[in-house]
């Protein structure tokens, strides 16, 4: 037993914790994002709608590593973003967690844009425009109509993001690389150990990851079940 | 009637697009650093040995063994260090009868091409304005393993370990050097020349055993063209394709 803890639990914590950092921080972008662009392609009047929404979902049929090669080029030490970022704040994301959330942000973010855009198309019109004749601006429409009816969508969107982001390997590999301690997590840690031959620990850490993930499942059924119905 | 017509047409052309490597492929599992050497040598091989096609399948040498030992349906095994060999041979997963060296390395520390940090030396990696150290993996990588040997004669491993961004194989740290991602890295001195004006060789390194590359017939090969296609690198014209890529004769 000592041995069991020394040489698989105590090595698979770290990339376990990493990997709960970077897929809380990447649905949390993603939930924010995809609540604000859900909501936009709810609006009839909006223009390029359907254009916009293409390009929003865009990230759920590309290859990761077609968003990793994206990602890296505009992000990395050369590109347009990523020069700008180390100039103005010093911070450079390849190689570091909050490249690693990026990347999970971005294939997990149409996950909640998409349930969320169906849920607020979902709301009753007329409860918003009652709102509105009662005198309250958009904003409050937004925040205590539209955002509370639709947010048992929201949230079912935001569960499939999280288990998105928890899952999440070419694109944090192309980004982030494989260091591990810094932006190793759980997936790639599991290619590293198979590559290397480590079969123990792959299968220590896969069954891991699939008790983490039942957990989270059981957890958001739960969850759902307790969310005021609509 | 038709829909089922229509369903098992497409299973059955299915099934026919995804027959396996047919009776004329020879698959090569080689060394990350052979890659362009190998692409030209099997062009050649090829156009003398009519109907046979090389497919080649390069990564981390140790990630090619892993493959094999998993079962993969390799002819010939090219690895970048004798270590990884050892262990296939010593899994009666390569015949030894055929194993040879064919050709020899060296590795060399690389810095961007418009790096301004002016290093002169592995000496210079401890300054603090040298923040990521790429190298491969030394697991599974070669490259890897011959840094971290050579660090280690220096006695410099230890101390630049938080620098360190390890790659799953040689060309990735390459890819790393190129993109400017990196301060410094360690890498074949063939990679270095496959990248040419992109990236600067600080200097040779001095590694205890020699980076040669042995070659072997994997035991589970049946085809004749796996010796032949040994025998041709180890012939002068196959040697005179690798010499092309930097590649030294053992």
């Amino acid at each position: 037993m000592p041995e069991f803890l020394s040489e698989l639990l105590l090595p698979a914590l770290v990339p376990l914790g990493l990997t709960l950092k970077v897929s809380l921080t990447a649905t949390a972008g993603a939930c924010l994002f995809g609540i604000a662009a859900g909501f936009a392609l709810s609006r009839r009047n909006m223009p390029g709608r359907e254009l916009l929404d293409a390009l929003c979902t865009l990230p759920l049929v590309l290859p990761p590593t077609v968003i990793g090669y994206y990602l890296l080029v505009l992000f990395g030490r050369r590109g347009v973003l990523g020069l700008w970022l180390q100039e103005t704040f010093g911070v450079s994301l390849v190689f570091t967690w909050q490249g690693a959330a990026l990347a999970a942000c971005v294939v997990a973010f149409p996950l909640v844009c998409k349930a969320a855009r169906t849920a607020f198309e979902g709301v009753d019109q007329n409860l918003e425009h009652a709102a509105r004749s009662l005198g309250a601006c958009e904003g409050s429409v937004f925040l205590r109509v539209s955002l509370p009816l639709a947010w048992r969508g929201v949230l079912s969107g935001t569960m499939l993001a999280l288990a998105r982001a928890m899952g999440e390997f070419g694109a944090t590999l192309m980004l982030a690389g494989n260091l591990p301690g810094r932006t190793q997590t759980l997936s790639l840690a599991i290619y590293d150990a198979v590559q290397a031959g480590r079969d123990n620990e792959a299968m220590f850490l896969v069954v891991l990851t699939s008790l983490v993930c039942i957990l989270l499942l059981l957890a958001s059924g739960k969850f759902l079940k307790l969310s005021p119905q609509t | 009637m038709r829909k089922l017509k229509c369903v098992l047409g497409t299973l059955a052309l299915t099934l026919l697009l995804a027959v396996p490597a047919h009776a004329g492929d020879l698959i090569v599992s080689a060394a990350a650093s052979l890659t362009n050497a190998f692409d030209v040598a099997k062009k050649t091989f090829e156009a003398a040995h009519p109907g046979v096609t090389v497919v080649s399948n390069y990564g981390a040498s140790g990630a090619l063994l892993k493959q094999m030992e998993s079962g993969a349906p390799v002819d010939v095994f090219a690895s970048a260090d004798q270590k990884t060999m050892d262990q296939a041979a010593a899994k009666g997963l390569v015949d030894k009868a055929t194993r040879r060296d064919f050709v020899r390395n060296g590795l060399v520390l690389i810095v961007p091409a418009d790096s301004k940090l002016g290093l002169k030396s592995a000496a210079d990696l401890a300054q603090p304005g040298v923040v990521r150290i790429a190298l491969g993996n030394p697991e599974i990588v070669p490259a890897g393993r011959y840094t971290k040997e050579a660090l280690e004669m220096s006695g410099q491993w230890s101390d630049l370990t938080k620098k360190y961004i390890l790659g799953n194989n040689v060309r990735q740290v390459l890819d790393y050097v190129t993109r400017g991602e990196v301060d410094a890295a360690f890498v074949f001195s063939t990679d270095a020349m496959q990248a040419g004006s992109k990236v600067r060789v600080v200097m040779e390194m001095a590694i205890r055993t020699p980076a040669l590359y042995p070659i072997a017939v994997a035991s589970s090969s049946k085809k004749p063209e796996a010796k032949a296609f040994v025998d041709f690198l180890l012939s002068a014209e196959g040697q005179r394709i690798l010499g092309t890529f930097g590649f030294k004769k053992p």
